[in-house]
């Protein structure tokens, strides 16, 4: 027994109805009492569906069970099929008819539905979670359907370079797009679009958008890719052993990893390698902008950034990746709640020299959050939330979603457009907070007098006056950023003298911190000089190293010993 | 007509979902699966508390293996939590369905609790499961189990029975008090622990129409249950204040002072919506219970149509008053099966249907406006002060359309 607040992952069923509902022509009789129907909501809510998802609950009830709880699964079938007309049928049961063992997938297979593909689902509920759900669902329905073109045991792999002799374009399979994934509609547009301008045609895109029988075209491509490795890794290595059809597992997330996965399979396809590497860099240039706009000037106050990171493993990982070497930021913390990729996330983590954090409770996550002290956080609507708690900048890079992280236009997180989309929503939260800052900090002048709102917080006095004001911030935003930021690395106990005067506004240091720890005048006026903009920061850091040493005062000469044990 | 098919329904445990709010002092703890925790944060929006005071202990499989095992596993679980959260008074202990199915006896472990916490914390336990409950009715079930814990007094009282939002609660306190009802009490209360007593000086006023189970327990300690309409809209607010009045022996002309100015601002605020509702055709599905009361606010006051008025259950005596007021030959429907009910939506193409969050994206899409219903159990929409916002909700997705122009 658990004791869940939240979780980051519904139940495994939850999972098939993303399978089923991703998809046209499938339905998913489920057997589960009617409160379960609440996961229609998380479908026509959060992505808008415009149709309910094809999902028949058998809805029974304490007095059914008593009396034949079987029949009533069996006309739900037969309801069903005679009403969707589906061209294959998923059937299974939720945790509480797991429990009374009506075996749905069975009876199911006892009727006469005229032939229609059959698939009964095992999803332990007691045990497993949302994104095993999905991916145990797309492995069972492929495999059913792809049963009867199984080859023949020992017979010869394909080579993934036949379209050379059959005189035709090579292709692939981006396998794992699923609705409630991160951004998975954008991303297929975006990596079709890319490996089409490489010469390589898409076969199938499954589950997101196809239909069953798209699903008996998947051998006829010449190499599967694994998008999203939490839905689409079981069912990519069941068709690299039974169908010897190789796997690209670079997930194209980053301008590196971008170039990784056109590297990979392109070499899979034993396509000319040579001309696509040396391409692949000049192309990053050319066709997104990150790595041109990570290099301008106006970036340098970037460097350093704490960042901590958390999510499912693929996003995560790749998160990491881009933070740390194509931001130049400093990762923090990083962690995953898929613990079926705990591995990854560990090897990722170590070569950052951080411990992964592994965990479903939020709680957790907020604590190394706080302990991390991070001036950016990356991460779930949940890990959002707690950032805003904390008064930490955020933007969201995974699962579990809400309404608007399906926004309206295209917005991808794969290829060289998503890279541009990544620099876009991670760089802004933090602009936007230095502009805020800079505005309070400049509100005395003229300029300023005539109130002058955030965007977010209503209308300005004039329009005239915000536009002038946005300009005049302008300049000394890149100034006063750098030089705090580049003088103060990642610690910040440094006597700013100049920004310092200018922020003399600012409120006191509280004498007394939450924790016990006492500051001394001389330590508060010392902390007075930091710009505000980073006090927060210092005053953390100090604390926590006071905590470390074991001291219950902090004076000046603390903060000076905060600052040089944090700037290592 | 009665109907039995897929349910298209919340189940008991979304209550907690409101009763939280208005317990601040109260844990509710569902004993469940990973789709009960699922279900309640879907439903919540939990996502916004640092630390929400409603959560689920989820069954693993070695619960599932041995029930001993899950007791203790609970006992556990119940004292980290408590530990961590001083500040809790009463402790729920909610049932959901895979609990009764394993028949994890929770009254029992309720008990035991309550030896093991000696009066620090009380343990009270209900069932809020899919199989037993709908939506609402998982607050009958709250209230019913706190039921014995009300002191006996036979002084003479009214209490209003079902959670209503502090301000209402308060405007209707006073506007009683202004009467001459001199004391008025709530149950749920605000603090889980000051209960209100009952015995035969108490006249019972239901909030809500769903609370068919903890009126009879209330009336079984000697309380009178006032029969009446329930306070939406003018006319079933006034007829609501009206009957608790009468029952508690007041003077006509008393009442109709307080009442007269609500009713008259009341019908102000309620005009302007009633222009835009007037003469349109509508479809309530089952949800919440509330059905009925709504359909005879909108049918009466502002002057809508009825298609078809679905609800999850009909509670003939408590809903007696509702039914003589809607207009003769009304279709009213008594449990579900959505698909014959969505095809009789699509056929009559009405102007409104009030339906879940399930059913509305779907619905909208092929051109059909909706109101979704869960809206109206966490807005405050009861008395006649409330009147106008309550008819403004059903208005607003009609006046939104007309707004809309794409061309
Ligand atoms: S219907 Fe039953 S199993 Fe489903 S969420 Fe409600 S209590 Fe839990
Ligand atoms: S326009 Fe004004 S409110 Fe908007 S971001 Fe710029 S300074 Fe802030």
């Amino acid at each position: 027994m658990e004791l869940t607040l939240w979780t980051y992952e519904g139940p495994p069923h939850v999972g098939a109805m993303r399978i089923a509902t991703s998809m046209e022509g499938v339905h998913y009789v489920l057997h589960a009492p009617q409160g379960d129907t609440y996961a229609d909501l998380l479908f026509t809510m959060i992505e808008r569906r415009d149709r309910r998802p094809p999902v028949t609950y058998t809805t029974f009830q304490a007095r059914d069970l008593g009396g034949d709880t079987a029949e009533l699964v069996k006309r739900s079938i037969n309801d069903a099929v005679e009403r969707f007309q589906p061209e294959a049928l998923l059937v299974g049961e939720s945790c509480t008819a797991e429990l009374i063992q009506d075996q749905p997938g069975a009876l199911a297979a006892g009727m006469d539905l005229g032939g229609i593909p059959v698939v009964s689902l095992d999803l332990p509920a007691y045990s497993k979670k949302e994104n095993w759900g999905a991916a145990e669902t797309f492995y069972q329905l492929v495999r059913a359907l792809l049963k009867p073109q199984l080859p023949p045991p020992g017979a010869a792999k394909p080579s993934p370079a036949r379209w050379r002799q059959e005189g035709r374009r090579p292709r692939v399979n981006l396998l794992g797009p699923t609705l409630l994934g991160f951004r998975c509609r954008d991303d297929i547009l975006e990596i079709s679009r890319l490996l089409g301008e490489h010469g390589i045609d898409v076969t199938v895109v499954a589950p997101l958008g196809a239909r069953p029988a798209d699903l008996l075209r998947i051998p006829s491509a010449d190499a599967n890719v694994c998008l999203y490795p939490e839905v689409a890794g079981p069912v990519c290595n069941w068709l690299e052993r039974s169908f010897g059809m190789p796997v690209v597992r670079s997930v194209p997330i980053g301008i590196g990893a971008t170039g990784d996965f056109l590297r990979e399979v392109t070499s899979l396809l034993e396509m000319d390698t040579k001309a696509i590497a040396a391409a692949t860099n000049a192309e990053a240039e050319q066709r997104s902008r990150l790595p041109w706009y990570s290099r301008s000037v106006d970036s340098t106050y970037l460097t350093g950034k704490r960042v901590f990171i958390f999510g499912d493993a693929t996003h995560a990982i790749a998160a990491a990746r881009i933070a740390s070497r194509e931001l130049g930021f400093q990762v923090v913390g990083l962690g995953s709640y898929s613990r079926e990729q705990a591995r990854d996330v560990r090897a990722a983590a170590k070569e950052l020299d951080l411990e992964a954090l592994i965990t479903d409770d939020y709680l957790v996550v907020e604590r190394a959050m706080a302990e991390a002290a991070p001036e950016l956080v990356l991460g779930t609507q949940m890990e959002r939330h707690s950032a805003k708690r904390l008064g930490i900048p955020c933007a969201v890079i995974s699962t579990p979603l809400h309404v608007q992280d399906v926004p309206a236009r295209t917005s991808p997180q794969m290829g060289w457009e998503g890279a541009n989309v990544i620099f876009d929503t991670w760089v802004h939260p933090l602009m936007m907070g230095l502009e805020e800052h800079l505005i309070t900090m400049f509100r005395h002048d003229f300029e300023f007098t005539e109130g002058h709102r955030s965007h977010l917080g209503g209308a300005p006095a004039g329009a005239g006056l915000e536009a002038y004001g946005a300009a005049g911030a302008k300049e000394p935003t890149t100034g006063a950023a750098t030089l705090a930021e580049t003088t103060t690395g990642s610690a910040t106990a440094t006597a700013v003298a100049s920004a310092a005067t200018a922020v003399a506004t600012a409120a006191p240091a509280a004498a007394l911190a939450e924790n016990g720890l006492h500051w001394s005048p001389d330590g508060e006026a010392e902390l007075a000089k930091i710009p505000f903009f980073v006090r927060g920061k210092a005053r953390r850091n100090a604390e926590s190293f006071a905590r470390a040493q074991g001291l219950d005062r902090i004076d000046a000469e603390t903060l000076y010993e905060a600052k040089a044990h944090f700037s290592r | 007509m009665r109907e039995s098919g897929q349910r298209e329904v919340f189940c008991g445990l979304t209550s907690i979902v409101w009763l939280h709010r208005r317990m601040p002092d109260a844990f509710f703890l569902v004993v469940g699966s990973r789709t009960c925790a699922h279900l309640v944060q879907s439903a919540a929006g939990v996502m916004i508390f640092a630390e929400p005071r409603f959560g689920t202990a989820i069954l693993g499989e070695r619960d599932l293996a041995g029930l001993a095992d899950a007791n203790e596993e609970l006992d556990r679980l119940v004292r980290d939590l408590l530990e961590r959260r001083p500040e809790i008074r009463t402790l729920f202990l909610v049932g959901s369905c895979p609990s009764e199915v394993i028949k994890l006896d929770l009254g029992k472990a309720a008990e035991r609790l309550n030896g093991q916490l000696a009066g620090r914390v009380r343990v009270l336990n209900y069932s809020g499961s899919g199989i037993e409950t709908t939506f609402t009715q998982g607050e009958d079930q709250a209230l019913l189990a706190m039921q014995p814990l009300m002191p006996p007094s036979d002084e003479p009282q009214l209490l209003i029975v079902g959670t209503l939002a502090d301000p209402v609660e308060d405007r209707l306190v006073d506007l009683f008090g202004r009467m001459g009802i001199e004391r008025v009490r709530s149950l749920p209360p605000r603090r889980s622990t000051e209960l209100p007593p009952v015995g035969r000086g108490t006249k019972v006023l239901l909030a809500q129409p769903f609370l068919s189970a903890t009126a009879r327990a209330l009336q079984a300690r000697g309380a009178e249950l006032i029969t009446a309409p329930y306070p939406f809209g003018v006319e079933g607010s006034r007829l609501w204040m009206q009957a608790a009045a009468t029952a508690c022996g007041l003077a006509p002309a008393a009442i109709e002072a307080v009442l007269a100015p609500l009713v008259e601002r009341g019908r102000r605020a309620v005009a302007p919506h009633r222009e835009v509702l007037a003469g349109k055709r509508l479809v309530l599905m089952p949800d919440s219970q509330l059905e009925l009361s709504l359909a005879r606010f909108l049918h009466q006051e502002c002057g809508m149509e009825l298609v078809e008025v679905g609800t999850p259950y009909l509670d003939r005596q408590l809903l007696a008053q509702e039914l003589a007021l809607l207009p003769a030959g009304t279709v009213i429907t008594e449990g579900q099966d959505v698909e014959r009910q969505l095809e009789r939506v699509r056929a009559a193409r009405p102007d409104l249907v009030v339906c879940g969050l399930g059913l509305a994206n779907p619905l909208e899409a092929e051109g059909i406006a909706t109101k979704w219903s869960i809206e109206l159990v966490f807005s405050p929409i009861h008395g006649c002060d409330q009147a106008g916002d309550l008819a403004e909700l059903f208005s607003r997705p009609l006046r939104r359309r007309n707004l809309l122009q794409f061309s």
